[in-house]
């Protein structure tokens, strides 16, 4: 993939640039102006996000511009239900990033070495788990734990996540399967290794990388997920359903402090891991 | 021995995880098909009586909000091609080695809490907010002017959360194009225009159909933007869902609802497919 993109373009465009050279440069300059607008529209709510965790106003009310202020990062933890729905996102998604990790791990891995029978219908799960509506999803998971009588809280929250992170773990680590060069477990296999061993020393170090990505999707899709969550919560809350719960009362500025430190850690992580891979491949 | 362990091996590794997916995914399917047929109340408890009627009733209590949603879906699903298909064509054609940054920008979003950039948009939009005030201030707008509440505020929210899903397929599906074929187009006395209706267009139609897949599904189901940035004049069928499920605990109603949404989004995607066709549209999703 990154090959690919490096190889291709200046290729298109030396050649198209000796056709048309004036069309390139206005439709090009155009189009590259009108990508920056709409990189600025995506970016303007996380901007007002960010400037409001530095607002000077006064408790709950965060609405308009008071002056500039730092201290709502020093009183962060200032609401202990805040602080506590929180906590209980992070754990939610440190547990069912790693099961899906280790459930979507097995069927990508099957998916991408074994041809069988019934990996057709798989594949279709899969592809349905990741297309259906999350109120679909969130709706009959309630309509379950309703007819099943039991209780809703952290463990049916962690369930449903769990459900919806499998195939995207799957499907990652299958890409990675896919090329993986078999002659390198061949070689295990003649100098004696069993099958068990060959696993964990050779190919799964190999597709580490993928189970890791697959771990951070995963991680990123429960930490803010809000609407599979909002069914299957009961009267648990999360970061984003205490958000939901708060609107009316007023959202008080740690909300926004704490987006924006989510918001900073996630982008950090991205740049860093896109930074080490691109490493790896030269 | 050896043969025996290989022919079970993909099944060990898929059942665990098959399991999971059979589970929590299909089986609620049918627990909610179930109770959407069940009569009672969530002091006495349900039972199966099989009471269909509840579709019908519930169709024609709210068939407006059904209506609307996929107005709204359709309306947004349309912007949303328009505003993310010159941008994917710009990063995948003129993008160069920075192409991977642009993308990057584009998912800028998926690092903020869906609810939390919402109500970002509302807090942009209000009346004595950064826009409106200076316009009305300026004279520019009258004072009975407002965008929240209203259906474009709605409709501008669900554009805006969803349009990343928009941009990547349909850029994956552009990147792909080999620019051999453009330059044949080219050499073939094809002006641009032609070009990109003749040659680039129907080479990126199937990123575009995997794009409206993601887009449209979750937005004419959506009940958050509505919920913040709308009124009880935009009411969408998802927050009707919710409010039954979680507030009224009127169950059968809301699987009702529940399942008549969820046919309604297959028939639709699935004429959409038929006319269209499948097989590059799977491929293009499965990336």
């Amino acid at each position: 993939m990154t090959a690919s993109t490096l190889q291709r373009p200046p290729a298109s465009t030396d050649d198209s640039a000796k056709i048309k050279p004036k069309r390139r440069i206005t439709g090009g300059g155009l189009l590259h102006f009108y990508t920056w607008l709409v990189i600025a529209w995506l970016a303007l709510p996380i901007a007002v996000m960010i400037a409001f965790g530095f607002n000077d106003t006064q408790g709950r009310y965060n609405q308009s511009w008071n002056g500039f202020t730092f201290k709502w990062y020093g009183r962060l933890f200032e609401y202990p239900d805040l602080t506590s729905a929180l906590i209980t996102s992070i754990v939610i998604a440190v547990v069912s990033s790693l099961l899906a990790a280790a459930l979507g791990t097995g069927i990508g891995y099957a998916l991408g070495r074994y041809r069988f029978t019934g990996s057709g219908s798989l594949n279709l799960v899969m592809f349905a788990t990741m297309s259906s509506p999350e109120l679909i999803m969130g709706a009959s998971l309630l309509s379950l734990f309703v007819s099943a009588g039991t209780g809703l809280g952290p463990v049916t929250i962690t369930i449903a996540h769990v459900m919806f992170s499998i195939s995207f773990v799957a499907v990652v680590v299958r890409s990675r399967v896919l090329t993986l060069d078999r002659s390198i477990e061949e070689a295990a296999y003649d100098l004696g290794a069993t099958a068990w061993t060959t696993f964990w020393k050779v190919t799964f170090p190999i597709i580490l990388p993928a189970v890791m990505s697959g771990v951070l999707l995963a991680f990123a899709l429960s930490i803010d997920d809000f609407i599979v969550t909002a069914f299957t919560a009961g009267t648990t809350k999360t970061f984003p359903l205490w958000i939901w719960g708060a609107t009316r009362v007023g959202i008080p500025p740690q909300v926004n402090v704490m987006g924006t430190l989510i918001f900073a850690i996630g982008v950090l992580g991205a740049v860093i891991a896109n930074i080490r891979s691109s490493r790896r491949g030269k | 021995m050896n043969r025996v362990k290989r022919q079970i091996a993909p099944y060990l590794l898929v059942l665990p995880g098959g399991i999971w997916l059979l589970i929590f995914f299909a089986v609620p399917m049918f627990a909610m098909l179930s109770l959407s047929l069940q009569e009672g109340d969530i002091v006495h408890g349900y039972r199966f009586t099989g009471h269909w009627q509840t579709y019908t009733e519930a169709i024609s209590a709210y068939q407006e909000q059904i209506i609307r949603s996929l107005i709204y879906g359709v309306i947004a699903t349309i912007l949303l091609i328009a505003i993310a298909f010159p941008m994917a064509y710009w990063i995948a054609f003129y993008g160069g080695r920075r192409k991977g940054s642009y993308l990057f920008l584009v998912l800028l979003p998926f690092f903020v809490s869906f609810v939390l950039r919402t109500i970002s948009w509302k807090q942009i939009l209000t009346d004595e907010g950064p826009v409106l005030q200076p316009l009305r201030d300026l004279g520019l707008i009258s004072q009975a002017f407002h965008i929240l509440g209203t259906p474009y505020a709605v409709i501008l929210g669900l554009v805006y959360n969803f349009l990343p899903f928009m941009v990547l397929p349909i850029y994956v599906a552009l990147e792909r194009i080999d620019p051999r074929v453009v330059e044949a187009a080219r050499d073939l006395y094809a002006n641009p225009a032609t070009t990109f209706r003749k040659v680039i267009f129907p080479l990126a139609l199937p990123g575009v159909f995997a794009g409206v897949l993601m887009t449209f599904i979750p937005a004419s189901s959506d009940f958050v933007n509505s919920e913040v940035l709308g009124s009880s004049d935009t009411t969408m069928i998802g927050q009707v869902i919710q409010t039954q499920f979680l507030e009224n605990s009127d169950y059968p109603t809301a699987s009702a609802l529940s399942f008549v949404l969820m046919l309604v989004l297959l028939i639709g995607v699935f004429s959409y497919a038929r006319i269209l066709g499948t097989e590059d549209v799977m491929k293009v999703a499965a990336r």
